[in-house]
C-alpha cells in the first residue's frame, strides 16, 4: 500500500503525472464553470448538455475514421448546442415545461449518441477506438497530446471566467437588470453555455459523459455550504473539483478496474455530503445547533 | 433640450403571445417630475418599465428618452426592478450588488476603481445604508433590500429612474426614505416614472400620474388626471366587484382623509 502511494504521488512515471495533473485540472475547470450554473440554477441544463454531446463525438468520429480530438471537440459543441437551442425551442412554442423537455431532449440526444457508439464498435473501429471509455470515463486514457489540449481549453476556460467574472456573476443575479445596463447579455449568455460544452468535453475522456454533469455541479453545490462570497465559492469549488479528479485518479491507479468518472463522482459527493451537514454556519448541524441554542436562550427568558 | 422629451413613447403594443398586455400607450412625461404608473394586477404596469428599458420586446411603436433611442442614452437611465424579482440568497455583500450599478459604464474586462467605490459608498450613504456595505444580502429585512436596489440605481447616476413597485411590503420608515430621496432627486431635475399600487398615497407622492389598463387611460397632472371618474375607468369593473354599494372610490377617499 505505502509502496503503491510513494509510486503515486513521486509521479515518476510520466504517464500518471499525465493522468493526475490532466484529471485535476479538467476537474477544476469544470468545478468552476459549474459555479456559475448552479447559481443560474440551471443544473438540469448541465446535464442535459453533458449526455448530449455523446452523438457528435460519434458523429466526429465516424467523419474522421479514427479519434481525432479537436474534431470531436467541435462535434460535442455542435450536439450540444443544438440540444440546448431544442430545449429552448420547445420551451418557447409548445405546452411542453422545461423540465419536460430538458429530459426529452437529453434522453434523445443520449439514445441516438449510444445506438452510434455501438454501430461503431460493432464496425471493427472497436478495438483501437477507446470510445467506450466516453460513457463512464477512463482516466489511463489521457495520453500525452490529448492532455495537452485539454489542458490548453482548461486553462482558456479559467482565464475566460476570470475576464468575465463580473459580468456572469451580474447575470447569474439579476438578468433583466444587466439587459438594461446594455452589456451584451445573449452574447455573454452563448459565452458561457459555450463554457458548459467545453468543459464537458474537456472532462469526458475522464469522467464519461454519464457523470460529467456531477463534475459540473457538485463541487459547486458543496462550496456554496462554505462561504457566501462568491470569489470564495470559485476557489473552493476548484479545490474541491482538483482533490475529487486527483482521488479517482488515484483509485483507478491501485486498481486498474475501476472507472475513474465514477471514482472521482464518490469522491466529490463525499465532499458534497461532508458539506451539506458539517459546514461552519450553513451546513445542517451548525444550523440545528444554532436553532437548538435559541431555543434556550428563549426558554431561559421566559422561564 | 426640449423639456417634454425626457420620455416619449409612441402607440406602445405589447402582447406576450396573442393578447397584449399594452396596447397603443402614448405619453410625454417632462423632466424632474415624480411620475406615478397606477393601474390594477395584470394593466402592464411593470411591462411599461421593462419595454421602456428593452428587457421586453415591443411588438408595435416606439420609445424615445431624450428624443433618442435607448441604445444611444442607456447610461442615462436606471431601472430598479421588483424586490422579489430575485434570489437574495446569492452569494454576495451589499457593497457587491450596489457596484452592479456601475458595471455599465466600466463595460467589459474592467475592473472596478476607487471612484467607483466612492461612488457606491456614497450611494449607500443616501439610502440609509452606509452601515450594512459588508452585510450578506441573504440578512436583509425587504425594506434593506429595497434600499440596495435603488442605491443599485443611484450607483448609474442617470438622469432617468423607473422603479417598479419600490414601496411594496417596505415598512414606514423605508418608505418615508425613499420618498424623501426621489424628492430630492426631483429637485436636481431628475425625472422618476414609478409603478405604484396603493391608490391613496397617490396624491401625495406624485407630480403626475399615468393611469394604465392596457390602454392608456388618463396621463398629466395628478390633480386634474386623478380624478374619481378616471379611477373608475381604470379600475371598472374591478371595483365594483369588490365593493356591493358600489362605493369603493368614496371609501377610498375616506380613508385617505383620516
Amino acid at each position: 500500500m505505502m509502496q503503491v502511494l510513494i509510486d503515486f504521488f513521486s509521479f515518476s512515471d510520466p504517464n500518471i503525472r499525465y493522468v493526475v495533473l490532466g484529471s485535476m485540472l479538467l476537474a477544476a475547470s469544470s468545478a468552476i464553470v459549474g459555479v456559475f450554473i448552479v447559481l443560474k440554477k440551471k443544473a438540469l441544463i448541465g446535464d442535459a448538455v453533458s449526455h448530449s454531446v455523446l452523438p457528435g463525438i460519434c458523429a466526429a468520429f465516424l467523419f474522421a475514421g479514427s479519434k481525432n480530438i479537436p474534431l470531436m471537440i467541435v462535434g460535442a459543441f455542435i450536439s450540444g448546442w443544438l440540444a440546448i437551442v431544442m430545449i429552448d425551442f420547445i420551451t418557447r412554442h409548445s405546452k411542453i415545461k422545461k423540465d419536460a423537455a430538458i429530459s426529452i431532449i437529453l434522453t434523445v440526444f443520449f439514445g441516438l449518441g449510444i445506438v452510434m457508439l455501438t454501430y461503431i464498435q460493432h464496425n471493427g473501429y472497436a478495438s483501437q477506438s477507446g470510445l467506450e471509455s466516453f460513457i463512464f470515463g477512463n482516466a489511463a486514457a489521457l495520453i500525452g497530446n490529448d492532455v495537452i489540449v485539454f489542458s490548453v481549453i482548461a486553462v482558456v476556460l479559467v482565464v475566460i471566467v476570470i475576464a468575465f467574472f463580473k459580468e456572469f456573476t451580474l447575470m447569474a443575479f439579476d438578468e433583466p437588470y444587466a439587459k438594461t445596463l446594455g452589456l451584451p447579455v445573449s452574447r455573454l449568455e452563448l459565452l458561457l453555455t459555450t463554457l458548459t460544452v467545453l468543459a464537458v468535453v474537456t472532462g469526458i475522456t475522464a469522467v464519461g459523459v454519464v457523470l460529467m454533469a456531477a463534475m459540473l455541479i457538485t463541487p459547486a453545490a458543496a462550496a456554496r455550504f462554505w462561504s457566501d462570497n462568491i470569489r470564495k465559492i470559485v476557489v473552493i469549488s476548484a479545490c474541491f473539483g482538483a482533490f475529487s479528479g486527483l482521488a479517482g485518479a488515484f483509485i483507478s491507479y491501485m486498481a486498474p478496474a475501476m472507472p475513474t468518472g465514477p471514482w472521482m463522482v464518490v469522491a466529490s459527493s463525499c465532499i458534497a455530503f461532508f458539506s451539506f451537514f458539517f459546514a461552519p454556519g450553513r451546513g445542517s448541524v451548525s444550523l440545528w445547533w444554532r436553532k437548538r441554542q435559541h431555543i434556550t436562550d428563549l426558554n431561559r427568558r421566559v422561564g | 433640450m426640449n423639456e417634454n422629451n425626457v420620455l416619449k413613447v409612441n402607440s406602445l403594443t405589447v402582447g406576450y403571445t396573442w393578447k397584449p398586455v399594452l396596447w397603443e400607450i402614448d405619453f410625454e412625461i417632462p423632466q424632474g417630475k415624480i411620475v406615478g404608473v397606477v393601474g390594477p394586477n395584470g394593466a402592464g404596469k411593470s411591462t411599461l418599465l421593462k419595454s421602456v428599458m428593452g428587457v421586453v420586446p415591443v411588438t408595435n411603436g416606439s420609445v424615445g428618452i431624450f428624443g433618442q433611442p435607448l441604445d444611444e442614452v442607456r447610461k442615462r437611465v436606471s431601472y430598479v426592478p421588483q424586490r422579489e424579482s430575485v434570489d437574495w440568497d446569492f452569494p454576495a455583500s451589499v457593497f457587491d450588488v450596489v457596484m452592479m450599478g456601475r458595471y455599465g459604464r466600466l463595460g467589459l474586462l474592467s475592473r472596478p476603481r476607487k471612484a467607483d467605490k466612492e461612488v457606491v459608498l456614497d450611494c449607500l450613504e443616501k439610502v440609509g445604508m452606509a452601515d450594512f456595505a459588508k452585510r450578506q444580502i441573504s440578512q436583509l429585512s425587504g425594506g434593506q433590500q429595497q434600499r440596495v436596489f435603488i442605491a443599485r440605481a443611484l450607483a448609474q447616476q442617470a438622469d432617468l429612474y423607473l422603479l417598479d413597485e419600490p414601496f411594496a411590503g417596505v415598512d414606514a420608515a423605508t418608505e418615508e426614505t425613499i420618498i424623501r430621496l426621489l424628492r430630492k432627486m426631483s429637485e436636481e431635475n431628475k425625472t422618476l416614472v414609478v409603478v405604484h399600487h396603493d391608490l391613496q398615497s397617490v396624491k401625495k407622492y406624485f407630480d403626475w400620474v399615468i393611469m394604465l389598463n392596457v390602454d392608456l387611460v388618463a396621463y398629466g397632472p395628478t390633480e386634474t388626471v386623478f380624478t374619481e371618474e378616471n379611477i373608475k375607468k381604470t379600475y371598472g369593473g374591478k371595483l365594483t366587484f369588490l365593493s356591493d354599494d358600489g362605493n369603493m372610490i368614496a371609501d377610498l377617499y375616506t380613508i385617505q382623509e383620516k
